[in-house]
């Protein structure tokens, strides 16, 4: 940070060039954690929706329970069963295993990555099934074998009516995401959490973490807007 | 009709007279149980407790007759300033907040905070070459957050945590090396557990605790002052004293 815009920040009470830096910390591991999981959410979800749909239940099955099971359960439940429970499994802190866990970022991500893929696998699903049939017809009088008419076809057109479910999911995962706090990561929430606790200023600490958020919020919108109209551009009417 | 409300404020009015020019023969303390072992109920559903033996020895020197309230914590200054009691001597710790609100005596104990760690633990904690790279817990905003914040910032991890209980099961998983804690909830939530120690000497921090009372009570504010002054150079505070703590909550 530049000189000159410490020394005005530091006239301040609260919003000194310290505690700037230290919101600034909690954005960028906000940022870092809730990209991470997205993109392993994401990753994960496409093959996970694809076996869900599947009509062997055997195949399916687990993916439903999967699904099940992370949208039945709050994710703050989930980070402290990972979290703390991770932890109490005898002999893990001889393990290599420990290395990665101790730290609380890799257990929320963990958490995080686990909860965002299975609704988005749920997302994706929906949206593979409701492929309406003439399309499917039309690929098969093409000869195309299955795995070829997933790829060109039902992915493509799912795509297209998943991602306006999904740019909330990603917005959902942002604002859960301020839940990292209780395992003492000192993300924006975390940092909000410290800064009232120095000044007991609780307006101040978080109506600015709020803004942060909001601003956060903003730019994942317009990203998505952009995306949406690029996908969808061939619904538009034509322009003269 | 008018006339009898005028009456009922007048006689009203007059009460609330007599109450204010009182002499301070009858106090109502209260106290938020249970909170071991400053107050809490025995066995036979008994108020007792450091604090509750301390007001009890305070209302025998000044010769008052003294009602025990028992109020929830989230109540306690509303309750003051509404004349439910006269005196809140429930381990409030002074503050510059509450001070706004209510009116404090001179300090009456403060508990020091401790450091606790598993057996293994062998650091001295004051020596900062020694604990560099460790990481301690502490609770978020608590006197013992700003010490370590502020006299070990850089040298060590600082994990902030809300409640004792988070921070005592990442102290058993081996997250944390230390914790330096309020040295009662240190005795009850860590050396209860088999493999963990006290490290090191308890720590001194804060304002201390005080017997808050309203703001405009001046008069039984310089009452308690004599007496709890009086109570701590005559042996009888710490008398109490020994018989709930083994080391020293004296202010």
């Amino acid at each position: 940070m530049p000189d000159f815009i410490a020394q005005w920040l530091n006239q301040n009470d609260i919003f000194t060039a310290m505690t700037i830096m230290e919101y600034w910390d909690g954005l960028v591991t906000t940022v870092h954690l809730v990209f991470l999981s997205l993109v392993i959410g994401l990753v994960c979800a496409i093959p996970l929706a694809i076996l869900r749909t599947v009509k062997n239940p055997f195949v399916s099955g687990p993916v439903w329970l999967y699904t099940y099971l992370f949208r039945g359960t709050p994710l703050l439940i989930q980070l402290y069963i990972i979290y703390y429970g991770i932890a109490q499994i005898p002999g893990i802190q001889e393990t290599f295993w420990w290395e990665i866990f101790r730290e609380p970022f890799y257990p929320a991500l963990l958490a995080f990555a686990l909860n965002t893929c299975a609704y988005t696998t749920e997302i994706i699903r929906g949206a593979i099934v409701s492929t309406p049939n003439g399309e499917i017809e039309a690929a098969k009088a093409y000869g195309m074998n299955w795995w070829l008419r997933t790829r060109r076809i039902v992915l493509p057109s799912a795509a297209r009516r998943a991602v306006q479910a999904y740019s909330n999911e990603v917005i959902f995962m942002l604002h859960s995401s301020a839940i990292a706090s209780v395992v003492t990561i000192v993300d924006l929430t975390g940092a909000a959490r410290n800064i009232y606790s120095r000044f007991y200023a609780p307006f101040d600490a978080f109506i600015f973490v709020a803004c942060c958020y909001l601003v956060l919020t903003f730019i994942l919108v317009f990203a998505f807007r952009k995306l949406e109209s690029h996908l969808l551009r061939h619904q538009r009417p034509i322009q003269n | 009709m008018k006339k009898l409300i005028v009456a009922a404020s007048c006689a009203l009015a007059m009460a609330a007279g007599t109450v204010q020019a009182k002499d301070w023969k009858e106090i109502r303390i209260a106290f938020d149980v249970p909170y071991e072992p400053f107050e809490y109920k025995d066995e036979n559903g008994e108020l007792t407790g450091f604090e509750v033996e301390l007001a009890e020895a305070m209302c025998e020197e000044m010769k008052a007759d003294c009602e025990f309230v028992i109020q929830a914590w989230d109540g306690m200054i509303p309750g003051l300033l509404a004349r439910k009691f006269d005196a809140i001597m429930s381990s409030m710790s002074i503050t510059p907040e509450r001070a706004e609100r209510v009116l404090f005596s001179e300090p009456y104990y403060n508990t020091p905070g401790g450091w606790f760690g598993p057996d293994a633990f062998n650091t001295d904690v004051t020596d900062m070459d020694a604990m560099k790279g460790k990481t301690v817990g502490v609770q978020r905003g608590t006197t013992m957050d700003t010490f370590v914040t502020e006299n070990m910032g850089g040298i060590v991890t600082i994990k902030r945590y809300t409640t004792a209980d988070d921070m005592v099961l990442d102290l058993e998983g081996q997250r944390l090396d230390v914790v330096f804690v309020d040295y009662p909830v240190g005795e009850q939530t860590v050396l209860s557990k088999d493999g963990f120690k006290e490290v090191g000497e308890p720590v001194k921090l804060g304002e201390g605790v005080g017997v808050a009372m309203r703001k405009r009570d001046k008069d039984l504010a310089g009452k308690v002052n004599a007496t709890l002054k009086k109570l701590k150079n005559d042996g009888t505070y710490d008398a109490i004293m020994q018989k709930y703590f083994t080391y020293d909550v004296k202010m």
